[in-house]
C-alpha cells in the first residue's frame, strides 16, 4: 500500500483514441439532400449483393483527425502537445475538453478538468468587468462561491481595479484579454488544458501568466499545454508528445520531442498554405525553400566556415506598399535571429519574387538549426509565419575536441580579449 | 502491477464514443446551477441595458396584441368569449401564450446561437435552454401583474369575472407549459444542427399553433365533434385552466389536463435523451 502511494499516479489515460470526420459526401445542411440520400441508399441496398463499390467510395472521404492514440499523463506533469497545423492537436484538446466525442477509444480522467481553449469565452459586452468575472468563471466551471473567494485576487492580477464596474464594451481589446486571462489563471482544477492562448496580450502580462501556470503545476496539478512557441514549451513543460497527421509520433522528454518536431522530415517537398499561421497567408504563397541549393526534405550538414545561403521563392497575390520576407533561425527551440530580405520595409509587387538570405561563414557554431519562414507588412499590421520547414546542422569534423566546449549557437568572437594575471 | 490495479470506478470521468443510451443529464445541470443563475442574470441585464423602454416592452407587446385581437375577433368577427369582456379574455390568453411561444422559439435555436460558446468550452448544454425558460419568467411575471390589475378592475365592474382558488395552481401550470415549450424547442434545435431549413419554419409554425390553441377563442365555442382534436394539443387544457383560474370561465377537464401532463412528460424525456445525444457530436456538424 505504501508503495502504491509513492508511485506516480496516472491522472489521464488515453487508449486507442481515434476521431474521423466525414467529408464531402455527407451533406449537412438541408433536408432535401438527406432525403435524396436516403432514397439513394434504399436503392443501393437492393443492389448491394451485386455491387459494393459505392460503399468503398463513401468510406474513402473520411478524414482521420486522430488515429489510435495512446498515452498517459501523470499527476503534476506539464505535458506539451506539439505538432504541425492539422496534426490533430486541436481535435485532441476538443475531445479532452468534452466539446466533441471520439469515434472510438476512450479517455479516463481522475480529478476535475478545466480547459482553456480561448480567452474570454462568453464575455458579454454589456456587462461590467465584475459581472463578466462571475459569468466567465461559471462558464469555465467554477462555482459562485469559489469565484467570490478569489475575486480580489483576480482583480489584483488583472491590474484593472479602476475599471471593474465599467461595461466591457468600453474596454480596449488588450484590457479585455487581461481580465479574461486573470479569470482563467485562477481556475484551479486538478487538470488544466491550455491551448495557444498565451499568444495574446502584451509580453509582460504573458510572463505573469506563465509564472502563474508554473505555480499551478507546483501545487501538484497537471497541465496539458499546446503552443507553437518552442521557447515557452521548453521552459514550461516537463514532458512532451509529438503528433503527426493524427498519429502519435513520439512521447518522451520535452527536449527530445521539440527537437524531433523541429527537425522532422517532411513527406512532401512543397510548401503548403496550411503550414502557415497569420492573415497574410491569403495573399502570399511561398513555393520553394533551399538551403545552399538543397531542398527541404533533405537534412544537410555544413562546416562552420561555409557560408549558408537560404533562397525563398514565392508569389504575391497583391501589391504591398511595404512588406518584408523573413527567415527565423532557431536553435534548441529559441529564436536566435531573424533575417530580412530588405534593410527596411520596401514595396512588394504582385507576382513572383525571390529572396536570398546569406549567413556569413564562421557565424554559427556547431549545432542543429531549424528554419521558419514568413512575411510581414508593418503598415497593414499583418503577418504570416510557418511551422518549422527545414533544418540543417553545422558540424565541425576537424575539431572534435572543440565541440566539447559549450559555445552556444552564435559565434561572437571576443574582439580585444586579454587575460590579465 | 500498481497502475493496473486501478479499477474503472477509480476514475472520475470516462470519455467514450457513445454515452449511456438513456441519459437525462439533469443531475449535472444541478451541479451547474450557478451558471444557470448567471445566464439568467446576463440575459436580464443585457436586455435592459440595450432597450430604451426596458420593461415597458413587456407590457406594450401583449397590450397591442390584445387590442388587435379585441378589434378583429371581438368587434369584427364577433367570436364569443364565454360571456366576459373580450379585452380581458384575450389578454389572459395572450399572456400565457406569449410565455410558451417565446420559450419555444428561443430554445429552438439553442445550438445555432451558442456555436461560439459550445465549441470552446464544456458545460452541460442543457443549461442554455433551461436558463432561457427561466429568463422568460421575468417578462411573464410583469405581464401577469398587468393582467391581475385588469382582472381586479373588471371584477369590480362586471359580475361575469370570478377569479378563484385555481389561481394557486398557476405555478404548476407554468411549470408544465415551460417543460412542454422546452421539449419542443430542444427537439427542433437538435434537428436544426442537421437541417437548417427547419429554423425558418419555427416562427411560422408557432403562429399557426396559436390559432390551433384556444387563445383567441374559448374551447367551448369549438364544435363538439372537433373538441377531441383540439384537446390533443397539450397546450389547450393549460390555457383553458389558466383562464378559468383568473376569469372564472372556460372548460376545466381534469382528464384532459392529466392526459396532457402525461404526453408532456413523455415528450420531455424523449427530447432530453435526444438533445444529450446530439450535443455530443454537434460541434462536428455545425
Amino acid at each position: 500500500m505504501a508503495l502504491n502511494s509513492k508511485h506516480v499516479e496516472t491522472v489521464i489515460q488515453v487508449r486507442g483514441l481515434s476521431k474521423h470526420y466525414r467529408l464531402g459526401a455527407f451533406g449537412f445542411g438541408s433536408l432535401r439532400e438527406d432525403i435524396n440520400q436516403w432514397f439513394e441508399k434504399r436503392h443501393d441496398r437492393k443492389q448491394v449483393a451485386q455491387n459494393k463499390t459505392k460503399e468503398v467510395i463513401n468510406e474513402s472521404v473520411e478524414l482521420m483527425a486522430l488515429d489510435n492514440i495512446n498515452f498517459d499523463v501523470h499527476r503534476g506533469e506539464i505535458l506539451g502537445i506539439i505538432g504541425r497545423n492539422g496534426a490533430g492537436k486541436s481535435t485532441l484538446l476538443k475531445i479532452l475538453s468534452r466539446i466533441t466525442s471520439p469515434s472510438s477509444g476512450s479517455i479516463k480522467i481522475k480529478g476535475r478538468i478545466g480547459s482553456l481553449l480561448e480567452v474570454g469565452t462568453g464575455f458579454h459586452p454589456e456587462l461590467t468587468g465584475r459581472e463578466n468575472i462571475f459569468l466567465n468563471g461559471a462558464i469555465l466551471g467554477m462555482t459562485r462561491s469559489e469565484i467570490a473567494s478569489k475575486f480580489e485576487q483576480i482583480v489584483d492580477f488583472s491590474e484593472m481595479a479602476r475599471f471593474i464596474d465599467t461595461p466591457v464594451k468600453r474596454y480596449s481589446s488588450g484590457m479585455t484579454v487581461r481580465l479574461a486571462f486573470s479569470v482563467a489563471a485562477h481556475l484551479e482544477p486538478e487538470i488544466l488544458i491550455v491551448d495557444e492562448v498565451l499568444a495574446v496580450g502584451d509580453v509582460e502580462f504573458q510572463k505573469k501568466c506563465i509564472g502563474k501556470m508554473e505555480d499551478v503545476a507546483d501545487h501538484g496539478r497537471t497541465v496539458l499545454f499546446v503552443s507553437h512557441n518552442m521557447n515557452v514549451i521548453q521552459s514550461l513543460c516537463t514532458r512532451g508528445i509529438l503528433l503527426n497527421q493524427g498519429q502519435l509520433e513520439y512521447e518522451g522528454s520535452i527536449e527530445e520531442t521539440t527537437s524531433r518536431y523541429m527537425s522532422g522530415t517532411r513527406e512532401t517537398q512543397s510548401i503548403k498554405t496550411s503550414d502557415f499561421r497569420g492573415g497574410l497567408k491569403q495573399f502570399i504563397e511561398f513555393e520553394s525553400l533551399k538551403v545552399n541549393d538543397h531542398s527541404l526534405d533533405s537534412k544537410h550538414a555544413f562546416s562552420p566556415s561555409e557560408p549558408i545561403s537560404i533562397t525563398l521563392t514565392g508569389d504575391s497575390g497583391d501589391d504591398f506598399k511595404d512588406a518584408e520576407i523573413f527567415v527565423a533561425l532557431f536553435c534548441d527551440g529559441f529564436r536566435i535571429a531573424t533575417l530580412f530580405d530588405q534593410d527596411q520595409a520596401t514595396p512588394l509587387k504582385e507576382g513572383r519574387f525571390e529572396s536570398r538570405f546569406t549567413i556569413a561563414g564562421n557565424t554559427l557554431n556547431p549545432a542543429r538549426y531549424s528554419i521558419q519562414i514568413g512575411a510581414q507588412s508593418p503598415k497593414r499590421r499583418e503577418w504570416m509565419i510557418s511551422d518549422f520547414l527545414a533544418s540543417f546542422s553545422v558540424i565541425d569534423l576537424d575539431n572534435d575536441h572543440l565541440q566539447q566546449r559549450k559555445r552556444g549557437p552564435v559565434n561572437i568572437v571576443n574582439q580585444n580579449g586579454r587575460r590579465k594575471q | 502491477m500498481k497502475t493496473k490495479l486501478q479499477k474503472d470506478d477509480d476514475w472520475d470521468l470516462i470519455i467514450q464514443p457513445k454515452g449511456a443510451w438513456f441519459e437525462l443529464g439533469l443531475k449535472e445541470v444541478w451541479q451547474y446551477r450557478d451558471l444557470v443563475q448567471l445566464f439568467v442574470r446576463r440575459d436580464f441585464i443585457a436586455y435592459y441595458k440595450q432597450t430604451v423602454l426596458g420593461p415597458a416592452w413587456h407590457l406594450l407587446q401583449p397590450l397591442l396584441m390584445t387590442v388587435v385581437f379585441t378589434l378583429v375577433f371581438g368587434k369584427i368577427a364577433k367570436i364569443p368569449t364565454d360571456g366576459v369582456p373580450p379585452f380581458i379574455f384575450y389578454l389572459a390568453g395572450t399572456v400565457i401564450w406569449t410565455y410558451f411561444a417565446s420559450v419555444l422559439s428561443e430554445t429552438s435555436t439553442t445550438f445555432l446561437s451558442n456555436i461560439q460558446l459550445f465549441s470552446k468550452v464544456y458545460f452541460p448544454r442543457l443549461v442554455a435552454p433551461i436558463s432561457v425558460a427561466l429568463s422568460k419568467l421575468i417578462a411573464f411575471a410583469i405581464q401577469l401583474l398587468f393582467l391581475v390589475c385588469f382582472v381586479v378592475y373588471y371584477s369590480m365592474s362586471s359580475e361575469a369575472i370570478q377569479p378563484n382558488w385555481l389561481i394557486l395552481a398557476t405555478p404548476a401550470l407554468l411549470l408544465l407549459l415551460a417543460i412542454f415549450a422546452l421539449s419542443v424547442g430542444m427537439l427542433i434545435t437538435a434537428l436544426t444542427t442537421r437541417y437548417r431549413d427547419l429554423a425558418i419554419l419555427v416562427g411560422f409554425g408557432v403562429q399557426l399553433w396559436m390559432y390551433a390553441s384556444p387563445v383567441v377563442y374559448p374551447l367551448s365555442s369549438v364544435p363538439t365533434d372537433w373538441q377531441f382534436w383540439v384537446s390533443l394539443n397539450p397546450v389547450a387544457p393549460i390555457i383553458e385552466t389558466f383562464r378559468y383560474a383568473f376569469l372564472g370561465v372556460g372548460l376545466v377537464d381534469v382528464k384532459m389536463l392529466l392526459t396532457s401532463t402525461i404526453v408532456i412528460l413523455i415528450l420531455f424525456v424523449i427530447s432530453l435523451v435526444n438533445f444529450n445525444r446530439v450535443s455530443r457530436h454537434f460541434a462536428d456538424t455545425v
